[in-house]
């Protein structure tokens, strides 16, 4: 029940910090996951996250979700869930309900203005901390390396790129029998 | 009556979104205004605009904030419940089938070099993600080094992310408070 609970919170703490979304969530799953909890590690949340992009639905309910069902089973995956959309439902009532012309306040907006560079740091750092973990020999440069110019130069769709990825390792790594 | 029909057909149409698009938050939007907008007519264009505009604003996944402000627009806060549920339930469900079936093949080697092929990839598609959003600010002195001092303090000092969000949201606030906004933060 502890736990439950522990997976709960957790997740409504980086939930009701989580600004811009899922990839943007990435370090703080990591800090509070990762490091802080040591409920898995950095390779497995890696693995968690090329799963939940290929998967239907919000990255961020999806890691949670997953996350929670490693930590905790399956009420530890609704624990996780909720957790993460808890902050996020509560704002969005209250801004329904009080706030409809809020998105015109200036401070709401100088406050966003200070917090939108600050999302391209977090998933930054994100690249180096997985990038750490990812790659560690030449064949990982050069999958990362084929796999960003694709995405940027030929607008290869991200959900094939990790399916091209996959490919590439089962030739690079092998198993294929 | 009329109103707990038009609810479920809320929450289902939400359900389907959610069961189908691939892509995350960003990728259902679009599907949302089909249905909610052009379809069903629940909600016009420009509101829903404003809708995932303030949605962008507050923390979570963006596909919840906004279906859960249009559930409560539409039919008050049990229509903000049904419809924060329905965005989420198809991830939940999904999820902890692949869950429960990923514990017991990712012993086999195949798997393995699988995911050593994609593990790199991830990098490559966050980094993708970075370039994509990048043109979302002004690239001036300012940002750009808070940019590089957040990362910094993320990366080498350790500093836990949530501190360098509540610093920044604080500094706009201090900075940009009455400052006339340019097109590119509206």
């Amino acid at each position: 029940m502890n736990m439950i609970a522990s997976i709960f919170l957790t997740f409504m703490k980086i939930g009701a910090f989580g600004f811009g979304g899922g990839l943007a969530m990435l370090p703080l799953i990591e800090q509070e996951i990762v490091h802080n909890k040591g409920w898995i590690t950095l390779k497995e949340l890696v693995d968690i996250i090329a799963i939940v992009e290929m998967t239907p639905g919000p990255i961020a309910v999806n890691s949670a979700t997953f996350v929670g069902y490693k930590v905790g089973g399956f009420i530890g995956a609704l624990a996780g869930s909720l957790g993460i959309v808890i902050v996020s439902f509560i704002l969005m009532t209250i801004l329904a309900k009080y706030f409809m012309k809020v998105k015109n306040m200036s401070q709401i907006k100088a406050i966003f203005r200070g917090i939108r560079p600050t999302i391209i740091a977090l998933m930054l750092s994100a690249v180096i901390s997985v990038g750490k973990t990812a790659i560690t020999d030449f064949k990982d440069v050069a999958i990362a390396v084929i796999i960003f110019i694709a995405l940027v130069k030929f607008k290869l769709n991200p959900i094939l790129g990790i399916v091209l990825s996959g490919v590439l390792g089962l030739i690079m790594y092998g198993g294929l029998l | 009556m009329r109103d707990y029909r038009k609810m479920l057909a809320m929450f289902f149409s939400l359900v389907k979104i959610g069961t189908f698009t691939l892509g995350g938050g960003y990728a259902m939007i679009p599907l949302v205004q089909k249905e909610f907008v052009e379809k069903n007519k629940w909600i016009d264009n420009e509101e829903f605009l404003d809708i995932v505009a303030l949605a962008q604003t507050v923390p979570g996944a963006l596909i919840v904030n906004s279906s859960t402000y249009i559930g409560y627009r539409l039919f008050g806060f049990t229509g903000a419940l049904v419809a924060c549920l329905g965005s989420i339930l198809p991830s939940i469900i999904i999820i902890l089938i692949i869950a429960i079936f990923f514990d017991q093949i990712r012993e086999f080697r195949m798997v393995e070099s699988v995911f050593r092929g994609i593990r790199p990839a991830v990098v490559a598609l966050i980094l993708y993600a970075v370039y994509k959003l990048s043109s979302s600010i002004p690239r001036n002195i300012l940002n750009m080094s808070w940019i590089l001092i957040s990362t910094i303090s993320i990366v080498f000092l350790s500093i836990n992310p949530i501190i360098i969000i509540a610093i920044s949201g604080l500094l706009g606030y201090k900075l940009f408070k009455g400052a006339v906004l340019d097109e590119h933060d509206s």
